[in-house]
C-alpha cells in the first residue's frame, strides 16, 4: 500500500551512455529492472514504493536518444528527446504540427521540459486503485476496484474495458497514431520498427502491461513519415485544469482534402480505453464526404457506437462524440451538443 | 517460491490471489513424465493380461458383432466436451506463457459450454445410462488387489476380467469428475467478476478471501486438467486402447475385443438384458 513517500527503496542505478548498452542492461536484468527516462512517471512509482525493481537503467546519459533529425521520408525522434524540444521544433511545427500542439498540451512546462516522447507514451496508466498498490488486475490481481457500483471511475473506460477499467492518459499518442508514425524497438534479437499503433496493449491482449514492451526491450525512435506532413490537423484535449493535468479525453486528426471533400483522414482518440485508439470506422465512413457539419456529427455517432459507460463516467459519451464531431466536421461547422 | 500468489487487500488483509503460474509447467512435465513411464512400463515390465475365467460358447453365441458401449447422445456429450476443455486449457495458459490474445470471452464461452454439457451429462447418466458402470465396485477393488498382488510377484488367483469400464477408468472419471465439479463451480462464480450476457458485474459477491480460496482452486484445478488431459489422450492414443478410443468415434468394440477384456457377466450387452443367469454373474 502507498503509505511510505518521498523515500524510494534501494536500488542499483545503472546510466549507459548507448542505446545498445542501455538495451543489454533490460535485457541482463530482465524483470527486475525499470527504466528511467524523464523520471516523471517513474519517480511516483518508486516513492510510493509501490514499485522496487533491484535495477534502474537511467537513460539520460544516452545521447544517441535524443535529438530530432530530418530522413528522407520524413523525421526521426530519439525516445529520450523531451516535450518541449518537439513542441518548438520548426520542421515539426512547419510539417508535423499535430504533434507539436500535442506535446505543448502535455502537463505544465516544467514537466514538458523533463518529460520525454518515449516516457509519454510508456507511461502507465493513472488509475488510483492501481497506483495505490491495490492489488487490481492490472497489478497482477483477480479485481477491478474502479469497475464497481461504488468504484470512483468518472476518469476511467467507455470502451474496450475488459475486466480493467483503466485509460491511458498520453496525449502524443493519438498525434503519432493519426501521422502513421513507425516505433523503433531494441530487442534482444535486433531492432523492430512497428506501427504507432500496434506499440499499445489493450487489457483483453495483456492485462498486466500498457505496451508491447518486454523485459529487455526499449523504445529508441519514433519515425515519423512524410505521408501526412502539412495536411489539415485537429488536436483538441479536454482536462479538468487547463493549466496542467492528464487528459479526459482528447482526440488527434490528420485529415487530407480536395476542395471540401475528405479525400483521407486519420484519426485517434485518447483516455477512453486503455489504448490510444484509432477509429478506422470513422476514417472509412467520412472518405469521400463533405467536411461539414452533418458528416461531423455523423462521425461522431460512430465514434461513440459500443460504448458502455460506468457509474461516474456517462458524459465522456458526449464528450467523444463532440471531440470527434470537431476534428472531422471542423470547429466552425460543430455546435455542441450534449 | 510458494504454490500461491499473495497479495495485500485494501484493507490490510493478507489474501491469496491465485496460484504461482510455475506450476503450468509443473504439470505439464507431471504429465509426460507419467507417460513416459506409463510406456517404459508396458514396454519392458509390464506383464502380459491373464484374466480368471473365458466366456462360455452359450455366452458368445448370444452376442452381437459389434457391441455398443456409447450411445450418440454420450458420444456428443464427450467430443463436445473434449472440444470445451481443449479451448478452455488453451485460453486460460498459453496467455500466462507469453502467447498474448483476447483470451477472456472465448474461456468464458468455451466454460459455459462445458458447463451445459456438464449438465446435460449429469442428468443423461443418472436416467439414461447404466449410472453405476462408472463407479468402482467390490470386484475391481479386488481383482485390483490381485493384480497388484501378480506384478509383485506374490501368489493369488488371477482377477476376473471388467466390467464395462476397467478401474482405471472409473478411478480417472472419478478425478476428472471432482476437478472439471471445481473448475465449473468457480468458474461460474468467477464469471460475476467479468462482463458477460449472464450476470451483472458483482466483485463484492464474497469477500477478498472466499475470491483469493476461489481464484486458488480454479488454478489448482485447471493445472490437474493440464495432467489428466495429458494421460487421457496418451491413454487414447496408446495401439492397444485404441478400440476403445474408435468406440468414442463409432460408438461399438467389436466381439472379439469384448470378450478379451469384459466379463459379459458383469457388462450385460443390451439385447441380452432378458439373460438373467448372465446379468446377475451366476
Amino acid at each position: 500500500m502507498a503509505v511510505i513517500r518521498d523515500v524510494m527503496p534501494a536500488f542499483q542505478l545503472y546510466q549507459p551512455s548507448s542505446a545498445a548498452d542501455a538495451q543489454k542492461l533490460l535485457e541482463q536484468n530482465g524483470q527486475d529492472a525499470l527504466v528511467l527516462a524523464g523520471g516523471l512517471d517513474s519517480m511516483d512509482w518508486l516513492k510510493d514504493r509501490i514499485k522496487k525493481p533491484k535495477v534502474v537503467v537511467d537513460l539520460g546519459g544516452v545521447e544517441g536518444l535524443k535529438g530530432i533529425q530530418e530522413t528522407g521520408d520524413g523525421i526521426e525522434i530519439g525516445a529520450m528527446t523531451t516535450l518541449t524540444d518537439i513542441a518548438e521544433n520548426p520542421v515539426i511545427r512547419q510539417k508535423y504540427n499535430l504533434l507539436a500542439r500535442a506535446a505543448e498540451l502535455v502537463a505544465s512546462p516544467q514537466i514538458r521540459n523533463q518529460g520525454t516522447i518515449g516516457g509519454n507514451v510508456s507511461q502507465d496508466t493513472r488509475c488510483w486503485y492501481y497506483r495505490a498498490g491495490w492489488p487490481c488486475y492490472r497489478a497482477g490481481g483477480n479485481v477491478c476496484y474502479a469497475d464497481t457500483p461504488v468504484g470512483r471511475n468518472r476518469e476511467h473506460a467507455i470502451l474496450h474495458a475488459e475486466r480493467c477499467v483503466a485509460v491511458n492518459p498520453s496525449d502524443t499518442a493519438p498525434a503519432l497514431i493519426a501521422l502513421d508514425a513507425k516505433f523503433v524497438l531494441a530487442t534482444p534479437k535486433g531492432n523492430q520498427t512497428i506501427d504507432a499503433e500496434d506499440y499499445f496493449l489493450g487489457p483483453d491482449i495483456d492485462i498486466t502491461r500498457m505496451n508491447i514492451l518486454r523485459p529487455g526491450w526499449l523504445l529508441t525512435s519514433i519515425q515519423v513519415p512524410l505521408t501526412w506532413a502539412r495536411a489539415d490537423f485537429y488536436f483538441e484535449k479536454v482536462r479538468d485544469r487547463n493549466v496542467w493535468d492528464f487528459p479526459l479525453m482528447n482526440v488527434a486528426s490528420a485529415m487530407k482534402s480536395s476542395g471540401n471533400t475528405i479525400q483521407e483522414v486519420r484519426i485517434a482518440v485518447n483516455a477512453v480505453a486503455a489504448r490510444p485508439l484509432r477509429l478506422k470506422k470513422v476514417e472509412d465512413s467520412v472518405r469521400g464526404k463533405p467536411r461539414n457539419a452533418a458528416t461531423g456529427e455523423a462521425a461522431g455517432k460512430l465514434a461513440v457506437e459500443g460504448a458502455e459507460p460506468l457509474q461516474f463516467n456517462a458524459y465522456k459519451i458526449p464528450l467523444m462524440r463532440n471531440l470527434v464531431k470537431r476534428a472531422i466536421g471542423g470547429v466552425e461547422e460543430a455546435a455542441w451538443a450534449s | 517460491m510458494g504454490i500461491l500468489e499473495w497479495a495485500t487487500s485494501p484493507l490490510g488483509q493478507r489474501v491469496p490471489i491465485h496460484i504461482a503460474w510455475f506450476l503450468i509447467w509443473v504439470a505439464l512435465i507431471a504429465g509426460l513424465v507419467f507417460l513416459i513411464v506409463h510406456a517404459i512400463y508396458v514396454r519392458y515390465f509390464a506383464k502380459h493380461k491373464e484374466f480368471a475365467s473365458e466366456a462360455s460358447p452359450a455366452e458368445v453365441l448370444n452376442l452381437p458383432a459389434r457391441i455398443p458401449r456409447h450411445s450418440l447422445a454420450a458420444r456428443l456429450f464427450h467430443w463436445i466436451m473434449a472440444a470445451a476443455m481443449f479451448v478452455l486449457l488453451f485460453t486460460a495458459f498459453l496467455p500466462k506463457v507469453g502467447v498474448q490474445f483476447n483470451w477472456v470471452t472465448y474461456h468464458w464461452i468455451a466454460g459455459t459450454v462445458l458447463t451445459i454439457s456438464i449438465l446435460f451429462h449429469i442428468v443423461h447418466s443418472i436416467f439414461y445410462m447404466d449410472f453405476w458402470s462408472i463407479w468402482p465396485d467390490r470386484s475391481d477393488l479386488e481383482d485390483a488387489g490381485k493384480r497388484i498382488r501378480r506384478f509383485m510377484g506374490m501368489s493369488t488367483t488371477r482377477p476376473g476380467k471388467f466390467a464395462k469400464y476397467p478401474l482405471e477408468n472409473k478411478l480417472y472419471h472419478g478425478v476428472v469428475m471432482l476437478t472439471g465439479l471445481a473448475v465449473i463451480i468457480t468458474g461460474v462464480c468467477m464469471m460475476f467478476r467479468v462482463r458477460t450476457i449472464f450476470f451483472p458485474r458483482n466483485p463484492y459477491l464474497f469477500s477478498d478471501m472466499t475470491w483469493g480460496m476461489m481464484y486458488v482452486l480454479h488454478g489448482l484445478a485447471g493445472v490437474g486438467l493440464i495432467t489428466l488431459t495429458i494421460v487421457h489422450v496418451y491413454f487414447a492414443i496408446r495401439p492397444e486402447k485404441l478400440p476403445i478410443t474408435a468406440s468414442m468415434i463409432v460408438g461399438s468394440l467389436s466381439r472379439e475385443f469384448f470378450l478379451k477384456e469384459h466379463d459379459p457377466r458383469r457388462w450385460v450387452v443390451k439385447g441380452l438384458s432378458d439373460r438373467k443367469d448372465l446379468a446377475h454373474g451366476d
